[in-house]
Formats: structure tokens, sequence, C-alpha cells
């Protein structure tokens, strides 16, 4: 029992490993097409690991309380507990982590409990431009949930299973079963959210990099700001292999993990490359319109999908 | 939050009010020694040198200089340069040519709330020895006594490609372990402190802006 578990705990851990690195590079892969579309060569594959040595060998560090400690702690603890549960390889012992029943609810949680503890942290550093960060960021976060929470009512209702195992089991066998093609109101919902999940452009106000200077992680430097850009490799790989469990019927070899959490990271880049920046207002205007009313058919078409 | 300290680690603060004096830490800063393992040293020195991130505020006319190194012409992101809006978290303080007193207050304030290792770059003739403000009533003439400076780049202006040429200049002193700025800054402290105070007059903000 006790190896088994172990065994676990250590799968989970190389699981970790490989997510990060994996979202590390696919960052600065990110960066280099941007940089190749504006003319420039771009920085180097290694530089997002660089940086997180550099903040990490910075010699001083200075403390505004116990919860600007913990800011990003409570951060890099939700998007370890989002991996935690989400099976990143399915059929794959090594890469199913602790995946259980219900646990798509737990993911959720997670997901919302890093921001919230993010929110915290940087309230404490005092600083009034984390505090415009962090009031942009909590609205954008409270708008774009409503369109995905919908989109995954929908696929809850349409698999009648809260397990993203059993969700990727039912999206086996050929491209025609997977959820963006038997349930695809339920996806284009839960897309228009994943654009403002990444904060890419158009949905980048709550970090602004030149108004509000970054936003909610302003005061936050040395370890606290490694820890932080770590999570955000961490966290949005964890994301995107969430998005390819629910509606791209998952992955069942690393290459194709590859592919797909790509091709759906693409999505995000292209739209941010395209459209100028929606300002917070706007932002939340756009989430509760068009998105939550493509999230409530959603709702009705799954309904409709099992009865007929 | 305010520590109790003895009295020859507390500053005096003698600027502020007593109500404010409450509000900021008087600490006195400590200079900080290298890593006892000079393999752990000369890796993080690496890691530094390749991770400048420039503080995003322009104190004089060059500072027009520093906009066209993130083009696609310049290209400085390729030698791991970039902007960063907050002085917690660049390395990088690019003097832009002439210092006024007004602009020294702030400059001050900026350079002790980043956090070290940090460098110094001052830009064209104007930090070396006023340049052509050498006379002016509220310019600075030579930087160096208020804050220490890790690389010279003069010239009036000096173009891109010669910043980008400091930039790789400063690295190469950085993985050498040459660039102790901020440690001879904590070390003559009070000299330095002294001849800040000397130019800014009305000096009211703490002695150190931790």
């Amino acid at each position: 029992m006790i190896a088994e578990w172990l065994g676990k705990v250590g799968n989970f851990m190389l699981t970790l490993l490989i997510v990060t690195a994996y979202g590390l590079f696919m960052t600065a892969f990110i960066e280099r097409i941007i940089a190749k579309v504006q003319g420039r060569i771009g920085i180097p594959y290694w530089q997002p690991v660089i940086n997180i040595l550099k903040n990490f060998f910075k010699r001083t560090a200075v403390s505004h309380g116990v919860m600007f400690y913990l800011g990003p702690v409570f951060r890099i603890a939700g998007g370890i507990g989002t991996l935690a549960f989400v099976p990143v390889i399915y059929g794959s012992e090594s890469f199913s982590n602790f995946s259980t029943a219900g646990d798509l609810f737990l993911v959720i949680y997670f997901m919302f409990f890093g921001q919230l503890g993010m929110a915290l942290g940087a309230g404490e550093s005092g600083h009034p431009y984390s505090a415009i960060g962090i009031a942009r960021g909590l609205s954008q976060m409270t708008a774009y949930e409503v369109p995905f929470a919908l989109a995954v009512i929908s696929i809850v209702i349409q698999y009648d299973t809260l397990s993203i195992t059993e969700i990727v089991a039912a999206q086996q066998g050929g491209w025609q079963n997977w959820t963006v093609f038997t349930n695809w109101v339920a996806t284009l919902a839960a897309m228009l959210a994943f654009l403002g999940m990444t904060g890419y452009s158009p949905f980048d106000i709550f970090l602004a990099p030149q108004e509000i200077p970054i936003g909610p992680p302003t005061e936050f430097h040395s370890a606290y700001l490694s820890f932080m850009s770590l999570n955000r490799a961490l966290f949005g790989a964890t994301k995107l292999v969430l998005f390819m469990n629910l509606f791209f019927g998952g992955a069942t070899n690393l290459i194709e993990l590859m592919i797909k959490t790509w091709l759906i990271y693409m999505v995000a880049i292209v739209i941010g490359v395209a459209f100028p920046r929606f300002r917070v207002d706007q932002a939340i205007r756009f989430f509760f319109k068009i998105p939550t009313l493509i999230g409530i058919i959603s709702i009705v078409y799954a309904q409709m999908l099992l009865t007929s | 939050m305010i520590k109790s300290l003895s009295t020859e680690d507390t500053l005096e603060n003698a600027g502020l009010s007593a109500e404010e004096q409450q509000l900021f830490c008087n600490a006195r800063p400590k200079a900080y020694e290298p890593y006892p393992i000079k393999a752990v040293e000369d890796f993080a020195n690496w890691a530094r040198a390749n991770s400048l991130w420039i503080l995003a505020f322009g104190t004089g006319c060059g500072a027009i200089e520093l906009r066209p190194l993130m083009t696609a012409r310049f290209d400085a992101n390729r030698f791991g340069v970039a902007g960063r809006p907050t002085p917690r978290q660049s390395s990088v303080f690019v003097i832009g040519g002439y210092a006024s007193v007004k602009t020294l207050k702030r400059i001050i304030r900026s350079y002790e709330q980043m956090q070290g290792p940090k460098f110094v770059i001052a830009l064209g003739i104007c930090p070396v020895n006023g340049g052509m403000y050498f006379d002016s009533y509220n310019t600075v003439n030579q930087f160096d006594q208020y804050l220490p400076v890790d690389l010279y780049i003069t010239g009036c202006m000096p173009r891109p490609e010669v910043l980008v040429a400091g930039i790789m200049e400063l690295q190469k002193k950085i993985k050498e372990g040459r660039c102790d700025g901020a440690n001879r800054y904590i070390e003559n402290f009070d000299w330095y402190k002294a001849n800040q105070k000397k130019v800014i007059k009305n000096w009211d903000m703490p002695d150190y802006n931790w």
C-alpha cells in the first residue's frame, strides 16, 4: 500500500517536472514566434529558465508581511493542485496522477484557489498598482468563469460523470468522438473563456505591462517572483492539458499531447496578436453577453443530445 | 514593518516627521557576501548576466536611445535584455544622460528599491563630467558621487549600437564578478548619503528606501 502510494507520488513528481519544463519551453517558443512576426530573432529557448534562476539567485528580498510570503506559495499550490488531479496522458499508469471520481470539481476549485491566494498576497504589498491589478484581474476572472463553468456543466450532463478520466475515455475511438465535434457549443463557450484565462490580448488588461506596471505582481521580486514565473509556466501548461482532456479527446502519448496543447495555445496567440486590448468593463460585458449565452445554449444542447 | 535594532544598525530618518517615521523601515542596509562555493557564484553570475532587466525609467534625453533596443533593428531580447516597469524586479538602471537634482531624488529612490545585485549604466557624457550642462545650476556633474556606476558609455548621444555594445561589456563584467556597485554603495553608505543630501535640499524621504 505504502509502496504503491510512494510510486504514485514519484510518478507525479516526474509529471510535474515534465509539465513545468514543457510550459517553460512553450513560453519561449511562443515568444520567438511573436518575435518572428515582428521581424526580430527573439529570446533564446532557455531564457525563461535563466530568468527564474536569476531571480532565485538575487541576494536581497524585502517582505511586506506574512501574507506576502504566502501569496506565491498559494499560487504555486494552486498550480500543483490543479495538475495533481488532471490525468496528463490517457491510459498511462505513470501519467494519470491522482485522478479519481469527481476530480473535475477539485480542479476548478484549485484553479480559483491560486488566484485568490495571489490576490491576498499582492494586496498586502500595499502598492496601489497591485490593488488595481487585482481588482481588474478578479473581476475579469469572475466574468470568464461563468461561460467556462456553463461549458463544464454542459459536458458533465453530456457524459454523465465528474471524472476527467471517464470524460477522456468517452472521447476515445476516433476524432468524431471528441467533445469539439459532439458538443461544439460547449467547446466554443469554453474556448472563449480560455482567451480570458491565458491573459493574452484582448484580455490582458489586468497585467497591463505598460500602464499599471505588470499588475498584481508589481511588488513581488527575487525568489517570490521566480516561484510565480515557475507557476505561470506550470499552470499555463496544466490548463492546456485540462482543455485538451475535456474538449479535444485527450492524448494517448507524449507527442500527441504536445501537438494538441500547442494548437490549443495557438488559438489564444493568433487572436492575441490580431486584436487590440479590451478595457476591463468591455471585457466583462463581453463575457457576460455572447460567451455566457453560448454557455447556456450548450447546456440545452447537451440535454437535447441526451434525449434525442 | 519596523524591527527594533541597535542604534548603530538604524538610520536616523531625520527628514521625516515623527508620524512618518513610524511608517518606514529604518534598518541600515547590509553588504552581502558571495556564495561560499565559487562554482555556485559563477553560475549565479552567468544567470544574472544573461537576464538583464532594465528599469523603464527615462532619466534624461538619453532615454530615447533605450526605446529602439526592443525594436526589430536592434532586438536586445536576444541577449536576455527586457524592460521592467517596476524597480523591485529590475536589475539594471540606465542613467540616460544628465541627471537634474529633481530627478536625482527619484533616481535614488528607485535605485534603493531595486534588489541586489543591481547594476548602473551611465549613458552619455553628462553623468561623467556634466557634459554640456557642466555649469548648470540644477544638474549634477559627476554622477558617481551620488550612486555607484558599473559601466560608462560616453558620447552625446551614444547610438543604440553603442548601448548594445555596452550591455555586452556589462555582461562580461558580471560574469567575471567585477560588478559590485551595490556593495560599494553599502560599504560607503555614509559618504554617498552625505553627497546626496548636499545637493538635495528638500530631503523628505527615509535615508534608505527599503
